[in-house]
């Protein structure tokens, strides 16, 4: 158990420190530094920046020192909270990002729960009743999620949304709490708004899982202790849910490190279409103005949280399948 | 079909009649049993003998109704002596609350391999306590006291704590024995043992053997023990079926197989044991031929392709009936036939 | 294979003895790849998945032909038109035609309004003379599947309707399949040397070089990638052509795929490499290389090939994703993810539905890929793992 549970944590640091890297290299890869764009757009909103006021902010944010210093400078900043200013936004990154980062989770952690929740009844439905009409159906919705990208799936719900109900089925908020403080009633309007996205999130996750659900449960069938359970007089129904299913259910819950970051990056490109508040609009707005530090956090934040997320999918595996609770004990 | 070993006076508890349990995959129809007749008297062990792919578990399956699909019982009876009265098996639905009695209640099963008979994800005692509530309306409290006494006269060591163990915890001995416990546990008439041995080592082989014995001496325990080893069945069983291809080819007592053996095949398998403790591996290497492929069953005498005494014109036309040939002893081959 | 011994009187014996085993040898091999074409047929729906991508393929390599119009030909006027029907027959002769257009301003909202005006008929002729282009880039030619000959502004056609600056969806839409469907066969492409390198060496070699490669992918595969190949993206300079721009798209996009096909390449060295015929190879003191090609390569072969048409449809949404957001082809080139931006703007798409068409190819493109895909796999390895 102690060895599994130290090559996740070792696998979990060394994921976060590749994302920090990856993050970095994405602020560093536009041509010219932070403070060329600034000045940038300084020059675009009429303000002028001298050749001598460039270069003392160049040797303040250590713009003239090499690669990796700039990088475990950068580090630093981070780890005190501080992550540089968004210059579109003349205000510091945390701030311009706020809640939109705890959004972009509850969109998908929302992606998640609906992908299991559809996925573990349709799956086991699928595997006992192989090749019935139920058994086909499931396999078209699967291959609707497997082939329709989720934007487009985005993209034809609004249009239907649209035309037939002239309602327009975006955001996560109704317009009177968009800019409202947090309170029990936003979270209850949030909550409303949350199945549909997590629905076009989801699908292709879920096409997957029932595929895999089937699969496993196929396997777990034909399994002697099944046979057993079967000779020992338990009922069809019982046994099932009670035995194949809770060893299928497994590598079920370890599919969670691979959905994750999935669902966050079909977040991204869903809440462009649904207009979701959450950080890919604002990703794609900062990345085209180049905005670097703010698209670099963004992009650090979403793989933090990603690297939390899949750890705490890992505990929980372990809870629930004592072969790996027991590792190593023999 | 002409009525078969009746040793002792006694009725017997469960008889199998004329059963056939076909498979129908999509390639074709399997004949796993073909007509297999066989008598289990009280008190005694039978044993079932034959090679690999002979039909052994799925006449075992078919007792219990758990054939799985495709595969499901086309014809023949399985009458099972319940209180004076008589069921059969063949004819209940597998689903039914009545035979979810009879499996585990009045018939236990013991499985080859021990590992994978348990959960992977519940403890053995999970397990056992499960079933023990299934079949008798005790509390949760009284039926782990039940498993461990089961857990204890099968001889496992420490049943406390034992029973709180998943089955990769326990040793490949222990695992045998928690099996056996667990099908024990709500005193069955019957246990049906299913290869019990094979995937064990020859100590603990030996071991599961005796207590298998002890149960039957001190419980006074019916057992059908399945086997492909003939060493194992002359240690343990008082009357014998040999099953080839589906069919039982030859049957009697136990004495009468091994010192008067009248069917080929039963001859051949005697002449492939190389000691009483022969291991596992050993698949009667001197049988001339393999088992033919369950599409392609030959017609005529099954067995007539490896038989040294195939008679042309005779064996590969028509198919032997069971004849009588002694007390209590059965074969199915034209040597014998004289209709 | 080992030396003879030398037996005198022996030789002839063990000579003729190995000829029939190398022709044995060369059936045995012929008809594992005729077994799995025969699994392969049985699958009725890889099988058609495989015609559909072939028809695709097809437009890839006759898109000018299958244009009636330059996809890039903007006209104001012919902003947004819906799609034209052909009607086949007038007056119950075959004569393929459609009905001309007739602009009216509206005189309240100003809006130039087009309806169909059934006595404006426009003959559809095939075979017709149109812009010109060069059939595999080579020889010039003007000829086209359908058109009208002497189009103007108002007297032509639009099977699938316009866009916001007037262009022919149609033609575009031709022009765009070309376009993704090429991006997706280079891009598995590059994955796949990519994949076969890394895996390669990590199923070969083992040892650290292996666990360090694992690593590697395993992390890969943890992190939402889209917002780091979307950064990558957004680093293209803005002054690099389209060609330039193509090019990096494709490689990034490469970058999306090759940790699954790293994955199977090196669970198939893995398994391969227990295989008895290797170990008899290598104690026939073949040399590696020659292990590797002669015995290795062919027998994965098939399990390659599976996985990079199921590695396709990844590499297809990605571009258009990437596409769709403005940060992977940008016009004047034409993708299926550069035509569904214009659906971006729900209020053009409520009166213009027609936009969303290039979804369709996209859809049926991926699910072919995948039932093809599927199939093959089965193929190659009926017990499946
Ligand atoms: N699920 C199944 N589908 C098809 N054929 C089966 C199935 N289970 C068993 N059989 C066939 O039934 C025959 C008898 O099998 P079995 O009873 O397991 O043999 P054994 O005597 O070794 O226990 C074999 O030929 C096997 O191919
Ligand atoms: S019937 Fe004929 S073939 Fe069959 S066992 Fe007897 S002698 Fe042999
Ligand atoms: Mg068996």
């Amino acid at each position: 158990m102690l060895a599994y549970l130290v090559r996740r944590l070792i696998l979990a640091i060394l994921t976060t420190w590749a994302v920090s890297v990856l993050s970095f290299v994405v602020i560093q890869l536009p041509p010219g530094d932070y403070i060329t764009s600034y000045i940038a757009q300084m020059s675009s909103s009429g303000s002028f920046v001298s050749e001598q006021e460039a270069n003392a902010l160049r040797q303040q944010y250590g713009l003239d020192q090499p690669q990796y210093i700039q990088y475990i400078r950068w580090m630093k900043m981070v780890l005190q909270g501080n992550f540089g200013m968004a210059l579109e936004y003349g205000r510091p990154v945390a701030e311009v990002i706020g809640d939109r980062i705890y959004l972009t989770m509850v969109v998908s952690v929302a992606a998640i729960i609906f992908t299991w929740c559809a996925a573990l009844p349709i799956g086991v439905y699928s595997a006992v009743r192989q090749y019935s009409w139920g058994d086909y159906v499931a396999t078209f919705i699967g291959f609707i999620g497997l082939a329709v990208p989720s934007f487009m799936l985005a993209l034809i719900l609004m249009y239907f949304g649209f035309t037939l109900f002239n309602a327009n089925i975006g955001g996560l908020f109704s317009d009177e709490f968009a800019e409202a403080p947090w309170t029990l009633a936003k979270l209850w309007d949030l909550t409303k708004h949350l199945p549909l996205p997590a629905l076009i999130l989801g699908l292709a996750g879920t096409a997957q899982l029932i595929r895999i659900m089937r699969a496993n449960l196929l396997d777990e069938l034909g399994k002697p202790y099944v046979v057993t359970a079967r000779a020992r007089g338990l009922s069809e129904g019982r046994l099932i849910i009670k035995y194949p299913v809770r060893v299928a259910l497994n590598p079920f819950a370890s599919t969670i490190g691979y959905l994750l970051p999935y669902v966050v990056s079909g977040s991204i490109i869903v809440s462009l279409v649904l207009s979701l508040p959450t950080v890919g609009p604002l990703l794609l707005k900062s990345l085209v103005a180049q905005d670097m530090f703010l698209a670099g956090t963004i992009v650090l934040l979403l793989g933090v949280m990603t690297v939390i997320g899949t750890f705490i999918s890992d505990l929980l595996l372990m809870w629930i399948d004592p072969r790996i609770r027991f590792e190593g004990r023999q | 079909m002409i009525n078969t070993v009746t040793e002792s006076s006694a009725a017997p508890i469960l008889s199998v009649r004329d059963l056939k349990t076909y498979f129908f995959p999509d390639e074709g129809t399997v004949k796993a049993v073909d007509g297999a007749s066989f008598d289990l008297l009280p008190r005694t062990t039978l044993g079932i003998v034959g090679e690999s792919g002979c039909g052994k578990s799925v006449a075992a399956r078919s007792i219990l109704r758990i054939v799985e699909r495709p595969g499901r019982i086309v014809g023949g009876a399985i009458l099972l002596q319940q209180n004076g009265s008589q069921v059969d098996l063949a004819q209940l639905d597998p689903q039914s609350q009545e035979m979810r009695q009879i499996r585990g209640g009045d018939i236990g099963l013991v499985f080859q391999e021990p590992m994978t008979s348990f959960s992977p994800v519940h403890t053995v005692g999970n397990q056992i306590v499960e079933t023990i509530r299934l079949h008798h309306p005790v509390s949760t409290q009284e039926a782990r006291e039940r498993a461990i006494a089961a857990f204890r006269s099968v001889g496992i060591p420490k049943p406390e704590r034992r029973i709180d163990e998943f089955a990769f915890e326990l040793s490949g001995g222990l695992r045998q024995r928690a099996m056996i416990a667990m099908a024990l546990s709500c005193g069955p008439r019957i246990l049906i043992a299913d290869e019990p041995t094979t995937a064990l080592d020859v100590t603990t082989q030996a071991q599961i053997l005796d207590l298998l014995r002890s149960l039957q001496e001190r419980e006074g325990m019916t057992i059908i023990l399945i086997t492909h080893n003939l060493g194992v069945v002359a240690e343990m069983c008082e009357t014998v079926v040999v099953m080839y291809l589906g069919r039982v080819v030859e049957e009697g007592p136990a004495d009468a197989i091994f010192h008067n053996a009248k069917h080929p095949y039963t001859q051949a398998l005697l002449r492939s044991i190389p000691s009483i403790h022969s291991t596992a591996r050993a698949e009667l290497p001197t049988i001339a031929g393999s088992i033919p492929h369950p599409y392609n069953r030959p017609a005529g005498c099954p067995f007539h392709p490896r038989c040294p005494d195939f008679m042309p014109g005779t064996c590969d036309k028509a198919e032997p009936g069971l004849t009588v040939v002694g007390d209590g002893q059965a074969v199915s081959c034209f040597l014998y036939d004289r209709t | 294979m080992t030396e003879p011994t030398v037996r005198p009187g022996a030789v002839v014996d063990e000579e003729v003895a190995l000829l029939p085993s190398v022709a044995e040898e060369r059936i045995s091999v012929a008809t594992q790849w005729q077994l799995m074409w025969w699994r392969f047929k049985k699958h009725r729906l890889a099988m058609l998945s495989t015609v559909i991508v072939f028809l695709f393929y097809l437009v890839v390599v006759f898109a000018d032909f299958l244009a009636y119009s330059d996809p890039l030909a903007s006209e104001a006027q012919r902003s947004l038109l819906p799609p034209h029907r052909i009607h086949w027959f007038d007056e119950g002769r075959f004569a393929p035609h459609v009905y001309g257009l007739t602009g009216k301003r509206d005189p309240a909202t100003f809006k130039r309004v087009y309806t169909p005006d059934p006595e404006k008929k426009i003959p559809v002729r095939f075979f017709a003379r149109g812009f010109e282009y060069r059939v595999f880039g080579l020889i010039p030619m003007d000829r086209h599947l359908i058109g009208v000959e002497g189009a103007t502004a108002e007297e032509t056609l639009f099977l699938l309707g316009t866009d916001e600056q007037g262009r022919d969806l149609w033609s575009r839409l031709m022009y765009g399949t070309q376009t993704s469907l090429i991006i997706g066969l280079v891009g598995v492409s590059l994955s796949l040397i990519l994949g076969v390198f890394l895996g390669g060496i990590s199923g070969l070699y083992g040892g650290v070089l292996d666990t360090i490669i694992q690593r590697v992918i395993e992390i890969l595969r943890s992190i939402p990638t889209i917002p780091l190949w979307m950064g990558l993206a957004a680093a293209l300079p803005n002054d690099w052509t389209v060609i330039q721009i193509y090019f990096a798209i494709t490689i990034i996009i490469s970058l999306i795929g090759w940790t699954e096909l790293a994955r199977v390449v090196r669970g198939r060295f893995l398994s391969l490499r227990q295989e008895d015929f290797v170990m008899a190879a290598e104690l026939c003191g073949c040399g590696q290389m020659r292990i590797i090609f002669t015995h290795l390569v062919p027998s994965f072969l098939s399990h390659i090939i599976a996985a990079t048409t199921l590695a396709i449809p990844a590499m297809i949404i990605s571009e258009t994703s990437l596409s769709f957001l403005g940060l992977g082809l940008r016009p004047p080139a034409i993708s299926w993810g550069v035509l569904l931006q214009q659906a971006q703007n729900i209020q053009a798409l409520a009166i213009s539905p027609w936009l969303l068409i290039p979804s369709i190819p996209v859809t049926i493109v991926i699910l072919a890929f995948n039932f093809m895909g599927d199939g093959l796999r089965d193929a190659a390895d009926p017990y499946g793992q």
